[in-house]
């Protein structure tokens, strides 16, 4: 299998002057698929903004950091495991959280949060019983994962749509803590330096995993299954504590796991890296099976395996880390000065390939891109002839939709709590972990809302790291820096290329705007099953630092008689809503306006307020609009009603951005709207927390009436009724 | 005191353990490493919350043959005081310290909750400076914390009044419906016939500070600390 073409089988042997090698072959083939290199992507990817004052590592590392004060850094970066989770749900779910926690502790750091975006097809329909089993394979397997490695996840998203059916997302977020001063490379340098394997053997499973992963699917998609890793957390964990214990130390030189690509890439990434070459023979790294061809060794994608370079004359001292973890360190290999990756098999060189070769002079397209036909189509919408729906029924409508139902039923099965440092209640706001030894916390949100980006992926995609941005003020925290992970199709047909780089685009701007450097991230292409796209979805994982973590708010109200209020403004857009989309089943219309000075003044005045603690509550309003929002402030605080007043029908469902309910003290709420008219953010105040019931008026005419404990009840048992169903 | 914390590999509250004990109590604590065959002099050992051995073969299975543990059994048969909790439980009963076993949740999914226990007895050193009957809100998160023992030795264990915490609901009402896992008589945790070894499913470690969710958990350590100085007064005298 290899997905080389014509054009690039004659580059290799340029590079090499010679014809390769089967399994020279087979590396190029990983390295240049569109996973490892980037090949479509990447000419787009230098848009973004990848630098600023807290930026401690950008993108090309295993994951980004940046500087969250008293010496610290948080390293983080989110990566796609979608191919594998729609082929073996519970291993492809449970091998993506594995894969980006090791790119965490891979930087030195200590793995201290979780999230993740999940996409799914409906939970009712034809299709219905396949997606409840991936879902339910997919949350079995980050929960088997997260939990046993000890890891909390503690926040992330779930959204459903039509496009999802035969192709699920599942992008997967890691946060880790490390001294600023102890950020560890994956680079091999030092000439002579030992080059060690560590962790679970190597097997014959997942040859060829960025392959597939670069490719569409058919109707053939399960016979994949093979190309599919298994994960063992329990290794897992054996390797980080012992990674964590030799990066105390300073006989390490350089690490990298071995994730896509496996040791190829590993091997010559680190090289790469660090201006070196790296030689191994294959005889020495260890195997599970007999029998294993250097092309298969060099190509497995085994999980839980690292390679490292270590610095020559400490080598017991490593190598008794490991044994103290009951891993076996194994030396392959050394450092060279040659700037090649040279592969033996039992001293016969099998591939010897300069790193050049494979990383820098990989193949990049600047592929041609065509604005979709269908826009034109799908952004009319004529509101007014839509058919009219009781408020308070569409309202009822949307709670028990499963993308605002409540996520309990999968947060649930999720450990949100290990490490003892999750300061804010599952599902009540963005994850939100304090940082031990300091008084500061860290809130991290992930957003991103793929029927916006269909029907205006540049909009679509600010919107997504405005949202992302703002739900982490929300918490009460400063916005500092991103991670992304763009979830396409085919970047071969032009329609979808142009989806890509309008929406990398769009990153670029909204993140510029919001002084949130983007420091890492994953593309990932093809997502595609028989020519059918998803919808582009870039996922955006925004993190940011609140100096005292006491001050951390959720969306929930605290007590009656406070004053809600409104910061922001309704502009009356339904085009790309969810109440559309639930109530009158279209997706039309143009995604919500963005102004991101507007969205920076709102993010800077509740991250403000929030931290001289002027407000009681906090929640954004996006999916379902302020209806929604409102009630989800009611819901999990113990029956909290309120009596709101809002001007008109269309505000009610409207996504319009850049907005936010909060409460605060009645007192306080002079003093709040003072602080927002000083910072340009219109606020109005809206109503008045208290009594056991929602109610909503337009114009004095009450469209909304309805108790809170009946409401939360549809709320929180919607989306487990799908799965009791299912049991039944 | 000091608090002695067993390190299982794949143990993963460990660490949480260890803050409870030195950073919220303010007490001495150390990780015991579980090829060790010393307990370095603890006055009370932890084994807490995780995946010890992945969770392999059966849950607890493996650890319990580990070389710290003869230390432990030597040491609780003499009466000092060990606390088991969620995984550390589980390797209290493979080790035959507490009677039983655990089955999977009912429901064979992974619970990850705040839930309400009721103190039934306050005779144990983690429950002395507790009220019987008081309820306690305290995190849960386990896969297989349905428990389980022949009818005789659920019966025994009620005749000897070593059934130390039991699920209910908000108003201390012991009903099914506040029986997260399905743990037989709402079990949520027992103790040895000495009363010095408990083991529980529930996580107090995780609900030692209020911006975590619940101060509950407190009262397990600060009964531990109020039995061993009572302990030392009365040998002193």
């Amino acid at each position: 299998m290899s997905t080389v073409t014509p054009e690039e089988y004659e580059r290799i042997k340029r590079s090499l002057k010679r014809e390769p090698t089967e399994t020279e072959l087979g590396i190029f083939s990983v390295m240049w698929s569109e996973h490892c290199s980037y090949k479509s992507s990447r000419i787009h990817l230098k848009k973004l903004p990848t630098k600023g004052p807290r930026v401690l590592q950008g993108p090309g590392e295993n994951a980004g950091a940046v500087d969250i004060g008293g010496g610290l850094a948080a390293v983080f970066k989110i990566e796609s495991h979608n191919h594998p989770s729609f082929i073996e749900p519970y291993q492809g779910a449970a091998t993506g959280v594995g894969g980006i926690i090791r790119d965490i502790f891979t930087m030195g750091a200590r793995p201290i949060a979780l999230l993740n975006a999940l996409r799914f097809g409906p939970l009712d329909g034809k299709d219905a019983a396949r997606t409840r089993r991936i879902m339910e394979g997919v949350v079995s397997g980050i929960a088997g994962y997260g939990n046993s490695i000890g890891i909390p996840t503690v926040g992330g998203e779930i959204a459903f749509g039509d496009p999802y059916t035969s192709n699920p997302l599942v992008n997967v977020l890691c946060l880790g803590i490390v001294a600023a001063d102890a950020l560890v490379k994956g680079n091999a340098s030092g000439a002579g330096n030992p080059v060690y394997y560590v962790g679970a053997k190597t097997g014959r499973d997942g040859i060829h995993g960025a392959t597939m992963a670069s490719a569409e699917f058919d109707d053939k998609a399960l016979e994949k299954r093979p190309a599919v890793q298994v994960g063992d957390p329990f290794m897992e964990k054996l390797l980080l504590e012992a990674c964590l214990e030799l990066m105390a130390t300073d006989a390490l030189i350089g690490v990298q796991d071995m994730g896509a690509a496996g040791l190829t890439c590993s091997t010559c990434e680190m090289g790469s890296r660090g201006g070196a070459g790296v030689e191994i023979d294959v005889m020495h790294v260890p195997q599970r099976e007999s029998g294993m061809t250097p092309y298969e060794i060099m190509l497995s994608e085994s999980q839980e395996r690292m390679l490292l370079v270590v610095k020559k004359g400490r080598e017991a001292e490593v190598e008794k880390i490991f044994e103290k973890w009951d891993l076996h360190a194994a030396q392959i290999g050394e450092v060279t000065t040659d700037g090649v990756m040279r592969v033996k098999d039992h001293g016969t060189v099998v591939a010897e390939i300069p790193n050049t070769a494979l990383v820098d002079e990989a193949p990049v397209y600047d592929r041609p891109t065509t604005r979709p036909a269908y826009l034109d189509e799908v952004r009319a919408l004529d509101v007014a002839s839509l058919k009219p729906v009781a408020p308070q029924d569409a309202l009822m409508t949307l709670l028990a939709s499963p993308t605002i139902a409540s996520k309990r039923w999968a947060y649930r099965q999720y450990d949100t709590m290990v490490r003892t440092n999750t300061i804010a209640a599952a599902g009540l706001s963005a994850g939100v972990v304090r940082v031990k030894g300091t008084n500061r916390a860290l809130a991290i949100s992930t957003d991103g809302n793929g029927r916006y980006c269909y029907l205006n992926p540049r909009r679509g995609a600010m919107l997504a790291v405005a949202e992302a941005a703002r739900n982490v003020a929300c918490a009460g925290a400063k916005p500092i820096g991103a991670t992304n992970c763009l979830n396409f199709g085919n970047p071969e047909r032009p329609e979808i290329m142009w989806q890509l780089v309008e929406a990398i685009e769009g990153i670029a701007e909204a993140c510029r705007a919001l002084d949130v450097p983007i420091t890492g991230g994953n593309v990932s292409l093809y997502n595609e099953t028989d020519g059918r796209a998803i919808y582009p979805t870039p996922i955006i994982g925004v993190v940011g630092v609140m100096e005292d973590a006491s001050r951390v708010l959720t969306r929930t109200f605290r007590g009656a008689r406070d004053a809600v209020v409104l910061l922001g403004e309704d502009r009356g857009e339904l085009g790309g809503s969810e109440y559309l989309t639930i109530v009158h089943g279209l997706v039309r219309g143009d995604a919500p306006a963005f102004d991101a000075a507007r969205e920076a003044a709102l993010i800077r005045l509740v991250t403000e307020a929030a931290s001289a603690g002027l407000l009681r509550s906090a929640h954004d309003c996006s999916d379902g609009g302020i209806a929604v929002t409102l009630a989800e402030s009611c819901f999990d605080s113990g029956g909290i009603g309120a009596s709101i007043s809002l001007l008109n029908d269309l505000e009610l469902f409207s996504e319009s951005a850049s907005r936010i309910v909060v409460s605060v003290e009645a007192s306080k709420e002079k003093d709040l709207l003072r602080w927002a008219a000083a910072a340009g953010v219109p606020a109005r105040r809206i109503g008045t927390t208290g009594g056991s019931r929602l109610e909503i008026d337009v114009h004095g005419k009450k469209v909304v009436d309805v108790g809170v404990a009946e409401a939360e009840n549809l709320w929180a048992s919607a989306l487990e009724k799908h799965f009791k169903r299912a049991v039944a | 005191m000091k608090f002695g914390v067993v390190v299982f590999p794949g143990s993963n509250c460990d660490h949480d353990a260890y803050h409870a004990a030195k950073h919220v109590l303010g007490q001495e604590a150390e990780f015991l490493w579980h090829k060790d065959t010393s307990l370095k002099g603890a006055d009370v050992v932890v084994l807490p919350g995780g995946f010890a051995h992945g969770d392999y073969l059966r849950t607890g299975a493996i650890a319990r043959f580990s070389p710290i543990m003869p230390a432990i059994l030597d040491f609780a048969k003499k009466g000092g005081p060990v606390l088991g909790i969620c995984n550390g439980f589980q390797v209290l009963l493979e080790s035959g310290l507490l009677p039983g076993a655990m089955l999977r949740n009912r429901d064979l999914k992974f619970h990850c909750e705040h839930v309400t226990v009721r103190v039934e007895e306050t005779d144990t050193p983690f429950t002395a400076s507790a009220m019987k009957g008081q309820r306690l809100r305290l995190p849960i998160a386990h896969g297989e914390g349905n428990y389980y023992a022949e009818p005789d030795v659920i019966r025994s264990l009620e005749a000897q009044r070593r059934v130390i915490f039991r699920y209910c609901d908000a108003r201390g009402e012991v009903t099914d419906a506040a029986n997260p896992n399905g743990a037989a008589n709402n079990i949520a945790g027992i103790c040895n016939e000495g009363r010095n070894v408990v083991g529980l499913m529930p996580h107090p470690e995780r609900a030692c500070e209020p911006t975590l969710g619940s101060g509950d958990g407190l009262i397990l350590f600060q009964s531990v600390l109020a039995s061993l100085a009572r302990e030392r007064a009365v040998r002193t005298a």
